[in-house]
């Protein structure tokens, strides 16, 4: 009963049982492959749902709109320096998550030196990365380095490798939560900005540092997500954009901020992975498929209101 | 508090004439009937829908769904309206009770309206795509006729902007509906212990941004005369851009109708200027995306000027 209680408890369950509806489609064939799948595709985007995660928890309007444009930007520069060469995939992860970094740096001076709302101020820097990787990239297609691309797609004690590292990962951003003073420093911060303020937390510094490993957690999703699919592309983020607000919430983060759950992120992650599975085996329609998926985020919300609301 | 509120509106207004000056410097063609038609005949739809958007922000709330909405809007204009115009009505008229519904939902059960307004997009892209699964349609004889009339000495795209701007101004900063409604974003908690009903006037902000959401998509299929499913996607970004630009802000009840309509005209023209710079296009959406900057920075230096004053 307890495990009821759990926020995070219904992105699982609710996971599972699209899992189950879509093997129940072939009495139970194809369970392990797409099992597999979803922890490969989930992979992508609960890193940048835990990154998501992490500045919604910052408090009400604060939200990283840029994570698409800086994935695209990082495995654009990261792919073009590792220029398919074999053993330069350490120097691209290096490149990724610097101009990860650089970005959050970029996001942060805005909001903080010109205090723009995060909203506006992601937005307007990542029509600027947009470019950048427009005019870096000029429409090549570079593939990754052939053991870069293997580590991508291959698999570790029967768990897709970038599920490891999504997981590895997840438990990290965890114990920072719960377990050190940064962590609390940033419930506290989102809680009560001007409370957590009074109190002596440096504020600021909880925000750049937020706002700087969302972008670098962007970068790291990009550069594993163009060595997965063989190369980087223009619009290979944007579906990211939507997708790390929605498993955040799904998952039973707040989005008022201030409480964050990591486990619900993954639960999250690959149930909207397995929706879209689920309504494709079914045969629906790619209008169908949107409206069911839209239909059940909404569902999820009012639920996890009506559970907030009866205490 | 007037003279702040005058300030505010000031910087949208000098940031357009500025880009307009830079325009005309480069391009001095475009200073005429037919160069103004051009420059800003797009701006028609985006500025409705930045005032759409800002029915939203005014109650605190925030649309991630417009683009799309818009975008089926245009889908039903270019098939329903055109074919049976009774059905296409009546279609348009339920999108923008839906509209009106899911305000009194967020506001009832206290739901998040960013992450409502992202399901709500997937719902509207879904719809668009089964309308319209492939581009195409056709726009009405009459909305097309709108769209492209030609008024004695002033463009339609002038026109059409200060018309929009004079309506809403009245409706959201002169009449009593307007104040309450604003009062809404400023402090729900107090409108509602001075007797009004919150739940229906949030409702009737959505509302009102669900009509302006309809009128955007019926003006960009009367100038595109054809739609597809993603054809304003970029109109959520676009209007909250443009409302912050027309000098908005996202909690309180502050916004300018004027001020928004002012924004989304710089939004557009600044399009139209990069292209005139010739600049490479590969660095447009970011030189897009720096002008969206520059005029932030220039409010922070006025509003500093203006607290000091």
């Amino acid at each position: 009963m307890i495990l009821l209680r759990k926020p995070w408890i219904w992105s699982w369950a609710a996971a599972a049982l699209t899992f189950a509806l879509t093997i129940a489609l072939t009495s139970g064939r194809g369970g392990s492959e797409l099992a597999y799948a979803a922890l490969s595709f989930g992979a992508f985007a609960a890193i940048v749902g835990l990154g998501q995660m992490l500045v919604i928890t910052l408090g009400p309007g604060n939200v990283d709109l840029s994570i698409p444009a800086t994935m695209t930007l990082s495995a654009t520069l990261a792919l073009k320096v590792m220029a398919s060469e074999p053993g330069t995939a350490f120097l691209g992860l290096v490149i990724a998550l610097a101009v990860g970094f650089g970005a959050g740096l970029a996001n942060f001076a805005l909001i903080f030196l010109l205090r723009l709302p995060p909203i506006i101020a992601t937005l307007a820097a990542s029509l600027i990365y947009q470019s950048l990787a427009i005019w870096s990239n000029r429409g090549l297609r570079i593939k990754p380095p052939e053991p870069l691309a293997d580590f991508a797609t291959g698999r570790f004690l029967g768990l897709p490798n970038v599920a490891w590292v999504g997981l590895t990962l997840a438990v990290a951003v965890w114990i920072i939560l719960e377990r050190s003073v940064w962590g609390r420093w940033l419930l506290a911060t989102g809680q009560n900005m001007r409370a957590a303020r009074l109190a002596g937390v440096p504020v600021e510094r909880v925000r750049a540092t937020t706002y700087v490993t969302v972008a670098t957690f962007a970068g790291l999703a990009g550069y594993l997500l163009a060595s997965f699919s063989g190369g980087a592309a223009l619009n290979m983020g944007a579906e990211y954009l939507l997708m790390s607000i929605a498993v955040v919430v799904i998952g039973g983060s707040s989005i008022a901020g201030g409480d964050s759950n990591v486990p619900g992120v993954w639960g999250a992650a690959l149930f909207m992975f397995l929706v879209v599975s689920m309504l494709n085996s079914y045969g629906a329609g790619a209008g169908v498929r949107n409206v069911l998926t839209g239909t059940i985020v909404i569902a999820i919300v009012i639920a996890a209101s009506t559970r907030r609301l009866r205490p | 508090m007037t003279r702040l509120s005058r300030y505010r509106i000031l910087l949208p207004v000098l940031s357009l004439a500025i880009l307009l000056a830079a325009t005309f410097w480069m391009q001095p063609r475009a200073m005429s009937y037919f160069g103004l038609n051009l420059l800003f005949n797009l701006a028609v739809p985006i500025a409705l829908a930045t005032i759409a958007q800002m029915m939203i922000i005014m109650v605190n709330d925030i649309d991630l769904s417009l683009g799309a909405f818009v975008s089926l809007v245009a889908c039903v204009t270019a098939t329903f309206l055109h074919d049976t115009p009774l059905l296409g009505l009546a279609i348009l008229a339920a999108l923008i009770l839906t509209y009106a519904a899911l305000g009194a939902m967020i506001h009832a059960l206290d739901l998040p309206a960013i992450v409502v307004t992202l399901g709500m997009s997937f719902i509207w892209g879904g719809i668009a795509l089964f309308i319209l699964p492939s581009p195409g349609g056709a726009s009405p004889g009459w909305l097309r006729s709108l769209m492209t009339i030609k008024p004695p000495m002033i463009p339609m795209a002038i026109v059409a902007a200060i018309t929009i701007a004079a309506l809403t101004h009245l409706l959201i900063m002169r009449s009593g509906i307007g104040t309450v409604l604003r009062g809404v974003g400023g402090n729900a908690r107090s409108v509602a212990r001075a007797g009004w009903p919150v739940i229906r006037l949030k409702a009737l902000a959505y509302g009102l941004a669900g009509l302006f959401g309809v009128l955007a998509g019926m003006a960009l299929v009367g100038l595109t005369t054809s739609a597809d499913a993603n054809i304003a996607l970029r109109y959520t970004l676009l209007s909250i851009a443009g409302v912050i630009l027309g000098g908005g802000e996202f909690i309180g009840g502050k916004v300018s109708p004027v001020g928004a309509v002012i924004g989304a005209l710089t939004l557009t023209l600044a399009a139209s200027f990069l292209s005139f710079l010739r600049l490479s296009p590969d660095w447009q959406i970011g030189a897009q995306g720096a002008i969206l900057i520059l005029v932030l920075t220039a409010r922070l230096i006025f509003s500093r000027r203006g607290a000091e004053a």
